[in-house]
């Protein structure tokens, strides 16, 4: 942990968003994680895309479970809601949370270990009810905090820095999206927050839940020869499939979309993401070609990055239960509580 | 652009903004932190080594280094580094026993100093523990110069001036000759001297011819440096109740406050042009005020009204200025009553003991030709330095002057030539003492600038001699050097060992730091972390990355210096490290000083 606090420096020359706040407005608690973990470097492209998409803090909630990744809310955004909930469990207290009020914007923040092997039915669930929420999954291949054991998302052949390789076939999260039906499906690398930052502020704008898996080295347990997850395995094998733009609905469009290298896709809210440099063939919406593509560079050891998949046709948790588009905390006593003779009819329906 | 080689001493010197600016590249950085430690002793020699005076320059210093202050750019008010200078001249010890020492055997050369000012002053500190003779000719019968005769005690007491000079003058190699102004320079070299060097100063007061300004029969007009003069020596002891000064420099501030305190009541400072374009300093100007010295802009003098023989006031246009003051319109005429006048409006040379044909070139204005980096004349061995160079400047001009003349009198004394002079060095130590720990201070301090507190209005014109500033407290001197940022401790990266895993790009407090593709620096400076609002202020380039090729960029403008992103570093490619600036001083090697540290291996 750093010697000092951060400090603010008064006349520091930095750019303001729409509501007059600097990126320091965004930033939360000193990390008291090792130096150069990636999951600082996937705090700080939240951070910016929060900050950057001029998103009032209060009206962020965010939300973890248990271990190093579940850490790294403490350190964005200081003036959001948060709730750090047992391990494995993040998914579902964000399904409570956004199903009692829909205004907020939730951002999960998981690890490898928190949400591929205990939480991992939670996972599975809220992908199914398609909860409205940013979910990102900081994929070490490691469990960092109980010192460096291999994960469920560990690759078959990489080495832990004391060991055997591992034998075992890994989950992969954007697999287990595609199997359960995700709607918006990305990879990006923490190391890379040009690519990482569009695809959040694309995740921000879904109308669904949008799981990013983020590859983040664990710079103490991870970061060697042999692993497969590490700073230099990562650049020598990202293949980044599409590049992302996100224009903001607010944003006069004014990139040239259409031609043959790029696909557009409007979101619900009128904003617009731009894929650029698609590859011949490739279709983000075509759940089995994107499988297939994953598979075909798996199988070249070859790690495809970007936004891989999305569905924007599909209804949310919302449009699926009718939940009120007020927050709960929002709605009159008496819609709240219509009484007994209400629940009477109501459990007279059941009998 | 190129990466950027920071074993060029240069490239770290502009980044430590104060010593960049110190015409004497004093280590301000360095001696705050030595006050920090408690370790006066130590921070006075640091000082004493490149500023030679100091107690004198804790006090009057033009303060070159604070408006360049990157305090000034991170919260509005630069640190208080003349004060703080002060500081170390006041809590010192006895340093005698610790400065150079001056050698029994000489080595047979004799230098001659005119003047005993601060540049000759420094030149006799630099050459007599070098074995030279040296023997100072002096007008006065006091040593200082200017700092002596035209500085009001109240602002510069004597017992300080006595021990800074005292230092040079009685540790012997040095002789001065007193009451022996030089009435001709031929018979000076006539004396056999190995070199001559001139630190008369600019000695002569500018004078204002309007009407009027001969009518009088006992004067009651002055030239400002020669009444200053007088009133330190004590030849003069009052003056009229109502006294105008003409002239807005720090010379027409000292004549005001001194005429506060010899009888002085209605004291008007007149100005031609608004107050924005005054030359004194900005704290001089509020000092005067503090002692109800009144400042009138806009009024142009015209004439000297005399009656009788006798001076009863002035006649001013009073003047409306366009923007930017350059062209004028005349309102009104104004008399204003008075019993004194003092003209403070500029200083000239004068060499009327120059004979003109000893092979002393004189070009515009009469000023004799000088070599900008030799200081030496058109006469071999014969040089000149301080406001006798090239006009009036201020005292760390001078002993900036001083030094280098120092320098080109050894050379010319050992045979050598002038212009072969020692190179300036850096040395680079890792300020690391173990896991984020540091051998400095390294977190911000909020503080704001502190005061300096005054001596009551009620008491100050007790005494002429009575000295105002009463120097910082021991809080106010520990708050203020925490305000310092340590720009010294510079942040030195090692391309080769950076995996690329951005946590020092996203721990700068103040987004200073940029990983991306090369580009020529306009290109670069549009695509950094913070927007790049400084152009004065350089961009560090690194070699390329090892992982992606592309490079780290660092704008310079406001990095605070706090090491945090050499705490985040995983790899240690960061690393803070305390840059020493070698400066050169007569007698120093003349080989380059090679970058003595292993922290620059491997660098870029």
């Amino acid at each position: 942990m750093p010697s000092i606090t951060k400090p603010l420096i008064p006349l520091a020359p930095l750019a303001k968003n729409d509501l007059g706040l600097t990126i320091r407005d965004y930033e939360g608690a000193m990390s008291t994680l090792c130096a150069g973990c990636g999951h600082d470097s996937i705090t700080a492209a939240i951070t910016h895309t929060f900050w950057e998409l001029s998103t009032p803090p209060h009206m962020i909630a965010k939300l973890s479970g248990i271990g190093c990744s579940s850490k790294t809310p403490t350190y964005f955004v200081r003036g959001a809601h948060g709730f750090n909930s047992a391990h494995g469990r993040m998914a579902t207290i964000a399904t409570g949370a956004a199903a009692a009020n829909r205004e907020l914007t939730y951002i999960g923040v998981s690890g490898d270990g928190d949400s591929l092997s205990i939480g991992i039915g939670h996972l599975a669930h809220a992908i199914r009810r398609n909860v409205k929420m940013v979910y990102v999954i900081e994929n070490n291949g490691v469990y960092g905090l109980t010192k460096g054991q291999l994960s469920a998302s560990a690759d078959i052949g990489t080495r832990p820095k004391k060991g055997d390789a591992n034998v075992v076939a890994p989950i992969d999260p954007i697999m287990l999206g595609l199997a359960m039906g995700a709607t918006f499906l990305a990879r990006s690398f923490s190391g890379d927050k040009e690519q990482l930052i569009p695809i959040l502020k694309a995740a921000v704008a879904h109308n669904g839940l949008a799981l990013i898996d983020v590859i983040s080295p664990c710079v103490t347990f991870n970061d060697h020869e042999g692993s497969t997850k590490s700073y230099r395995f990562m650049r020598e094998h990202e293949v980044k499939e599409v590049l992302t733009d996100f224009v903001p609905e607010r944003e006069e469009i004014n990139v040239a979309i259409g031609g043959p290298e790029t696909r557009s896709v409007t979101m619900h809210d009128g904003s617009v993401i731009t894929f650029r440099s698609v590859p011949e063939g490739y279709d983000p919406t075509n759940r089995i070609s994107v499988e297939e593509y994953i598979r075909d560079h798996q199988r070249l050891g070859e790690v495809v990055t970007g936004l891989l998949y999305l569905d924007e046709s599909a209804p949310s948790m919302h449009e699926i239960n009718h939940t009120p588009v007020e927050g709960l905390n929002k709605l009159p006593f008496e819609a709240l509580c219509p009484g007994s003779a209400v629940l009477e009819d109501l459990m007279a329906d059941f009998r | 652009m190129e990466p950027t080689d920071v074993t060029d001493p240069n490239y770290y010197h502009r980044v430590v903004d104060c010593q960049w600016a110190c015409p004497a590249h004093t280590d301000v950085p360095g001696y705050i932190r030595l006050i920090s430690q408690g370790e006066f002793d130590d921070a006075y020699l640091l000082n004493r080594d490149s500023n030679v005076f100091p107690g004198v320059l804790g006090r009057t210093c033009d303060r070159p280094c604070e408006p360049a202050c990157r305090r000034g750019r991170v919260d509005g008010t630069p640190v208080a580094i003349c004060r703080l200078k002060r500081v170390t001249a006041d809590l010192k010890g006895d340093i005698t026993d610790r400065l150079a020492p001056i050698p029994e055997q000489k080595n047979g050369k004799r230098v001659a100093l005119i003047g005993a000012g601060p540049s000759s002053l420094t030149v006799a500190n630099d050459l007599a523990p070098l074995g030279y003779e040296i023997t100072v000719f002096e007008k006065f019968d006091q040593p200082g110069g200017l700092m002596r005769s035209n500085i009001p005690n109240f602002r510069l007491p004597a017992e300080v001036l006595d021990e800074e000079t005292g230092v040079i003058l009685d540790r012997g190699g040095v002789e001065v000759r007193y009451n022996s102004p030089v009435t001709s320079l031929r018979g000076l070299l006539d004396e056999g001297f190995d070199a001559v060097y001139v630190g008369v100063g600019a000695p002569r007061g500018k004078e204002l011819d309007l009407p009027g300004r001969h009518d009088e029969v006992e004067s009651h007009i002055h030239i400002g440096i020669d009444w200053l003069e007088s009133v330190a020596f004590g030849h003069v002891e009052t003056i009229g109740k109502r006294v105008l000064i003409i002239g807005v420099g720090n010379t027409a501030m000292d004549c005001c406050r001194t005429s506060r305190r010899v009888g002085g009541e209605d004291i008007k400072v007149m100005a031609r042009r608004p107050r924005e374009f005054f030359k004194a300093s900005p704290w001089e100007l509020e000092d005067a005020e503090e002692e109800g010295v009144e400042i009138v802009v806009n009024h142009a003098p015209k004439r000297f009204v005399i009656e009788d023989g006798r001076l009863v006031g002035m006649e001013f246009d009073v003047l409306e200025w366009d923007e930017g003051a350059r062209h004028s319109s005349t309102l009104d005429t104004v008399v204003v009553p008075c019993d004194d006048v003092i003209l403070a409006i500029g200083q000239e040379n004068a060499f009327p003991w120059i004979e003109r044909d000893l092979g002393i070139e004189f070009g515009e204005w009469d000023m004799p030709v000088v070599d900008e980096v030799t200081f030496q004349c058109s006469r071999p061995g014969v040089f000149f330095g301080g406001d006798a160079a090239w006009g009036p400047k201020n005292i760390i001009w001078a002993v900036a002057h001083g030094h280098e003349a120092a320098i080109s009198i050894d050379n010319y004394c050992s045979g050598t030539p002038l212009t072969d002079r020692p190179a300036k060095g850096l040395n680079l130590i890792s300020a690391k003492m173990g896991m984020n720990e540091w051998r400095y201070h390294n977190d911000y301090n909020p503080s704001p600038r502190q005061q300096m507190t005054h001596v009551d209005l009620t008491e100050r014109f007790s005494s002429l001699n009575l000295e105002v500033e009463l120097g910082f407290s021991a809080a106010q001197t520990a708050r203020e050097a925490q305000r310092c940022l340590n720009c010294d401790i510079q942040t030195g990266f090692s391309a080769s060992a950076c995996i690329e895993c951005d946590a020092c790009v996203d721990i700068c407090p103040v987004q200073c730091l940029t990983i991306t593709r090369n580009g020529d620096e306009a290109d670069l400076r549009t695509r950094l972390s913070a927007p790049s609002t400084n152009l004065d202020q350089t961009l560090f380039v690194s070699g390329p990355l090892p992982q992606t090729g592309r490079v780290m960029v660092k704008d310079e403008n406001v990095c605070v210096h706090c090491g945090l992103c050499a705490e985040r570093c995983p790899t240690a490619a960061w690393d803070m490290e305390e840059f020493t600036l070698l400066t050169p001083k007569a007698g120093t090697s003349v080989l380059h000083i090679p970058v003595a540290s292993s922290a620059n291996e491997g660098r870029n």
